[in-house]
């Protein structure tokens, strides 16, 4: 028995740890203190209101929004005059899907998305739904990746729009954005693609892709909260009602004060991006495939969630078998992880995404989601290994289940018959 | 030092919001995460949230936080897409253009809203059947004009006649004590970046009892009234704004000597001046005043080259100049909309700018004052 208690003790840095380690990446990053410099004056000096038109203060606000809708396009491969800003990427899958759904509802009313989105696509599209448009909600591989051949067949002459995500937010999978634009634009539909994961993780390029809108996110790229983008396309162009009115602002499609600060910050975040992401990109690899292994070496029973290799460098999402998910996620509470999105992390329904996977109930219960990101060190990291397999170890030693499971009883089979 | 009086566009972030808003940028964490990096981010949203309910004397609970008060705006009239929607006609932009269907409510010479069409308007459509609930929307204070308008009047037609009542006080906020429960207002608009909070973030107030429906929706953020991660940095400066506005409110209600001296000695120089709801109940800091026969333009562009920033209206357009919606309601003539232009004070306004204010505006009317402003 002593021997066991010793087993699962931890080394006292650990436990003497006082902030938790920050793991969630994908629910929202640091602002970079290199963001966060640039953005300060235009909240103290250069305060004016950036649609002043008639002195210094509000050139100098304009001056500094265009140059930060520079950065923004320069990153997707864009002209500026097609970035607009909004106040977030919740907002802009908004506009996107009901802007352009509206638009053309006179030609066009069917719309395309994907089960595993983010709640705000889908809550979009069940509103159209609502309002009588007829919307197809494609299923995923159990990778997570969409099949494209099914995509092909499943756009019509009456498709508007199709919405595909370039990166999941629970399970960091990279969809194939080249490809489905080059299908989109073949069948004469729209593509919106919703960004926030993806920016400044993958290379984007909207014409090299065919993207025809793309929503954009300040919080998830080491920018400020409040505040987003989205692309629309000049040529060919792309029209939407706006969701916003009075101003006209953003050349009509989103009305209201620019938040000179907060645009800033997205520019600048967007800048860093473009200029770090190869090397960045390669440390996380190294860091994750160090926190992979180190799990998959030492723990059995362990499954990770989506592709591995069309996946960003900054997450993980695992499952461990046999362990009791909240259980796990009380256990490791010196680590900011996640169990699955932030929006639904207060509900204790397992995620639709890994649902939507095929992973079953259990598993999707007791599903880690680690998100790696730009402060992230190999300290941290080798912290977080020992955290994560000393609970799980220790929650299996507690289960009868995994007793069970070792002594060869197939556990499936039992609960099977219990329902 | 440029003498800054354009505070009705934006007004300078105080200096408390600057410092809560460099402070909440350094906090990791989305509020609807769990874990305690989550729980800091969603204490400072809470936090904010009583400061800017204490703002108007509202609860907590009552404010839904938005991307600003054109969201605002928006996200209140849609909320009786159903029935007709009444609003006078010096609203903000974001009111008149919120809706299709929004029917304007005429002002008389000084922009107070008409109360005798309201009652009108609103006992027509109560004889439409299936038309569904009105809604009305008058603004506590004009942007352009400072005018105050009788709400507690336009609250008590509204009930008369069972329609919702909504309130842009997106300029009073901070500039006169507010009492949301009392006003008889259904939902109110706010704006951090006109109190000395930073832009990018405003509110919705809404009164107990009465339903808000969501247009930005997924993720169920603000009890799923507005979705969308929360603008946290923003959000803690317009909270920490709100509780030094109302601090202050006492200074800002004292610029109104400055601004009546100089009004008195412009107008006492060039009779010919229109100084607009001169005699009515305005805001403390708010100035709209024509130079007869020289254009806005000539004016604002003048002012500049004297470090002087002033404006021709509302901040708010695609870069055209467009004549003023709310003086032409006002029945100004065509002379008057094109030569007035607007004065604002703020918290950093100062006797000096005031005084170089008039001096500069005595010299340019002395210099290309009295002509014509044919084109």
């Amino acid at each position: 028995m002593s021997a066991t208690t010793e087993k699962h003790e931890l080394p006292h840095t650990i436990q003497n740890r006082k902030a938790p380690i920050y793991l969630d990446y994908q629910a929202t990053t640091p602002t970079d203190p290199r963001v966060v410099e640039k953005m300060l004056p235009y909240f103290s000096e250069q305060f004016g209101n950036p649609h002043s038109r008639s002195h210094f203060y509000g050139w100098e606000a304009e001056d500094a929004v265009e140059i930060a809708r520079e950065s923004v396009a320069s990153i997707i491969g864009a002209n500026p005059k097609e970035v607009i800003f909004t106040s977030g990427a919740t907002e802009s899958n908004n506009l996107a899907l009901k802007g352009v759904a509206n638009f053309y509802k006179d030609k066009k009313n069917h719309i395309i998305t994907v089960v595993t989105e983010h709640k705000c696509v889908l809550d979009s599209c069940r509103h159209l739904e609502q309002e009588g448009f007829e919307v197809t909600y494609m299923p995923v591989k159990a990778n997570g990746l969409i099949d494209l051949d099914q995509l092909r067949e499943t756009i019509t002459d009456n498709t508007a729009i199709v919405s595909v995500m370039g990166v999941n937010n629970e399970i960091g999978v990279i969809q194939p954005l080249k490809e489905i634009g080059a299908i989109c634009r073949e069948k004469g539909a729209f593509f919106h693609t919703d960004c926030a994961q993806a920016v400044g993780k993958i290379p984007l390029d909207v014409e090299e892709m065919n993207i025809d809108l793309m929503s954009i996110s300040g919080h998830k790229v080491y920018g400020p909260m409040g505040i987003g983008a989205l692309y629309v396309r000049r040529r060919p162009r792309v029209r939407l009602v706006p969701m916003i009115n009075g101003g006209g602002q953003e050349r009509g499609m989103r009305s209201g004060t620019l938040p000179t600060p907060l645009c800033v910050g997205l520019g600048e975040a967007c800048a860093i991006a473009e200029k770090e992401m190869g090397a960045e990109n390669e440390r996380l690899r190294r860091l994750r495939d160090r926190m992979y292994q180190s799990i998959v070496g030492r723990l059995p029973e362990v499954y990770l969630n989506g592709d591995l290799d069309q996946r960003i460098p900054g997450n993980l999402n695992i499952s461990f078998a046999f362990v009791e998910g909240e259980g796990l996620m009380m256990g490791i509470k010196d680590l900011a992880v996640s169990s699955g999105s932030a929006c639904t992390s207060a509900s204790l329904e397992p995620s639709y995404v890994l649902r939507a996977l095929g992973v079953n109930e259990e598993l999707a219960h007791t599903s880690l989601r680690i998100g790696f990101g730009r402060f992230t060190t190999e300290e941290e990291v080798d912290e977080a290994v020992e955290l994560i397999i000393h609970e799980v170890e220790r929650l299996r030693e507690m289960s009868p289940l995994w007793e069970m499971h070792n002594e060869g009883i197939d556990i499936s089979s039992i609960e099977w018959a219990e329902h | 030092m440029t003498v800054y009086l354009d505070h009705n566009a934006t007004t300078p972030v105080r200096p408390e919001a600057a410092e809560a808003v460099a402070a909440a940028l350094t906090v990791t964490g989305n509020p609807s995460s769990v874990h305690g990096a989550g729980r800091r981010a969603r204490a400072l949203v809470e936090d904010a949230r009583e400061q800017v309910a204490a703002l108007v004397g509202a609860r907590a609970e009552d404010v839904i936080f938005t991307s600003g008060g054109t969201e605002a705006n928006n996200l209140a009239l849609i909320n009786v897409a159903e029935g007709p929607i009444f609003a006078s006609a010096v609203e903000h932009v974001s009111v008149l253009d919120g809706a299709d269907n929004v029917t304007r409510i005429p002002v008389d010479d000084d922009g107070i809203v008409d109360l005798g069409a309201l009652d009108r308007l609103l006992k027509d459509a109560l004889m439409k059947v299936g038309a569904g609930r009105a809604l009305v929307s008058v603004m506590l204070a004009n942007n352009e004009t400072g005018v105050i308008q009788p709400v507690r009047k336009v609250a008590e037609l509204a009930a008369e006649h069972d329609a919702v009542f909504h309130c842009d006080a997106v300029q009073a906020a901070g500039k006169q004590d507010i009492d949301f429960p009392s006003l008889g207002v259904h939902m109110m608009t706010l704006s951090a970046h006109k109190i000395g909070g930073p832009p990018g973030v405003g509110a919705l107030i809404v009164a107990p009892g009465h339903q808000a429906t969501a247009a930005i929706r997924g993720g169920g953020q603000e009890r799923s009234r507005r979705g969308g991660t929360e603008n946290i940095s923003g959000i803690a400066g317009f909270g920490r704004a709100a509780e030094a506005a109302t601090a202050d409110i006492e200074h800002l209600r004292g610029l109104a000597s400055l601004r009546d001296r100089m009004e008195d000695e412009i107008a006492a120089a060039v009779p010919g001046v229109r100084i607009f709801a001169r005699g009515r109940d305005r805001l403390p800091t708010t100035s709209c005043l024509t130079m007869p026969g020289v254009s806005s333009e000539t004016q604002v562009m003048a002012f500049d080259l004297d470090g002087i920033a002033v404006s021709a209206g509302a901040a708010c357009s695609s870069g055209k100049v467009s004549p003023s919606h709310v003086l032409a309601a006002m029945g100004a003539d065509e002379d008057e909309i094109k030569s007035a232009i607007r004065v604002s004070l703020g918290w950093t306004t100062t006797a000096e700018d005031i005084e170089k204010f008039t001096a500069a505006w005595t010299r340019l009317h002395a210099r290309v004052g009295g002509g014509s402003l044919a084109a």
